[in-house]
């Protein structure tokens, strides 16, 4: 047991099986704070945790799959295109929209880790928490932050939009698909994106859009943001 | 998996690469994947590439893009000890920010469409 668990294959098929329950539990559901990601996160430590699988050993196999993530990116490009006359239409907006969204993340998430007593290189780990992760784990190793903490606040976040953004922009009054797909792509990222582009097209083709113009803005203004608020 | 879909693969995968290659030579820290996502639109809109090659296998990888986060998630059992002793400030400081900026942005969105929208009018 413990020498399978240290190939790849392990991390691998685990991460599958629990996903695709996981989907399978959802579609069940339907109730948002059930979303995949996040309920697989939590079965996979909860397993690894009572099999005594060290996280190196699922890591093997987990790397894997992270690796998609890339190809994913660039798979972004179709939405968008797609998309792309309803988009120009709205370019103003969206860029000041995220703009918005880009100085609020930095401004809140550290003044209110450091009004709760968080130390500076936690401040510092969660100032680039709604950007995706590799550039994150950048922004984070540039400013002196903890880049795996940082990799963490940002699933978390991501996780938070994936179970709640499409809901709470609809409580804060937000019914546009546009405005609800900027805000969820701006705040939360690949995660929320995945959930925006299972509630509307539309939505889910500007929160990819979102993801990397507010990873652009986030790295020009991050260190003039940080002198201002750090 | 039929010739489309690891056509399109091996499309996503080509630009992906270009970005890596790019990346470094730009001023700011830009992701590779995220240049390889302006490469492959700018592509689309010359239209050097045609959507159908890689429509397929870009709908498959987004379908399921949720399941490639789960590892980098799971990676939070490594910082137990750092979240045990600073988790309240952690967890609060992401809920107040993710709820403030998805009204940050939302809003500004719908002021400046709504502002644009009656000049025009």
């Amino acid at each position: 047991m413990a020498e399978l668990a240290r190939t790849p294959l392990f991390g691998v098929a685990l991460t599958i099986v629990v996903y695709v329950l996981a989907e399978a539990l959802y579609a069940r559901l339907r109730a948002p704070l059930a979303h995949p990601v996040p309920v697989s996160i939590v079965t996979i430590i909860v397993t690894l945790l009572l099999l005594a699988v060290p996280y190196d050993a699922y890591a093997a196999g987990g790397k894997l799959l992270l690796f998609l993530l890339g190809p994913s990116v660039v798979a972004l490009a179709v939405p968008l295109y797609v998309q792309r006359a309803r988009l120009a239409e709205r370019a103003l907006p969206i860029t000041a929209g995220i703009l918005a969204g880009a100085v609020t993340s930095i401004v809140t998430a550290t003044l209110t880790a450091k009004g709760l007593g968080a130390s500076h290189e936690v401040v510092l780990s969660l100032a680039p928490k709604s950007v995706t992760t590799p550039i994150a784990i950048g922004l984070s190793e540039r400013i002196g932050g903890i880049p795996p903490l940082t990799a963490c606040a940002v699933v978390l976040t991501g996780c938070i939009g994936a179970a709640l953004g499409p809901e709470l922009c609809r409580w804060m009054g937000l019914r546009d698909p546009v405005a609800t797909g900027l805000a969820v792509g701006t705040a939360c990222h690949g995660i929320g994106t995945a959930r925006m582009l299972e509630v509307d097209a539309l939505g889910g083709a500007v929160a990819g859009l979102a993801i990397g113009l507010n990873g652009l803005a986030t790295s020009v203004i991050l260190p003039l943001v940080l002198r201002w608020v750090g | 998996m039929n010739r489309g879909l690891l056509a399109g693969l091996a499309l996503l995968l080509a630009f992906q690469l270009a970005g890596e290659g790019v990346a470094p030579l730009l001023p700011l820290p830009i992701p590779g994947p995220v240049v390889g996502m302006v490469l492959l639109l700018t592509a689309l809109g010359l239209r050097v590439v045609k959507l159908e090659w890689v429509k397929g296998a870009a709908d498959v990888l987004l379908s399921r893009m949720g399941l490639f986060f789960v590892p980098a998630g799971v990676g939070v059992i490594a910082h137990t000890e750092l979240l045990r002793r600073e988790w309240m400030p952690i967890v609060a400081a992401l809920l107040v920010s993710t709820v403030a900026v998805l009204a940050a942005t939302g809003f500004t969105e719908r002021a400046v469409a709504r502002l644009r929208g009656r000049r025009r009018g």
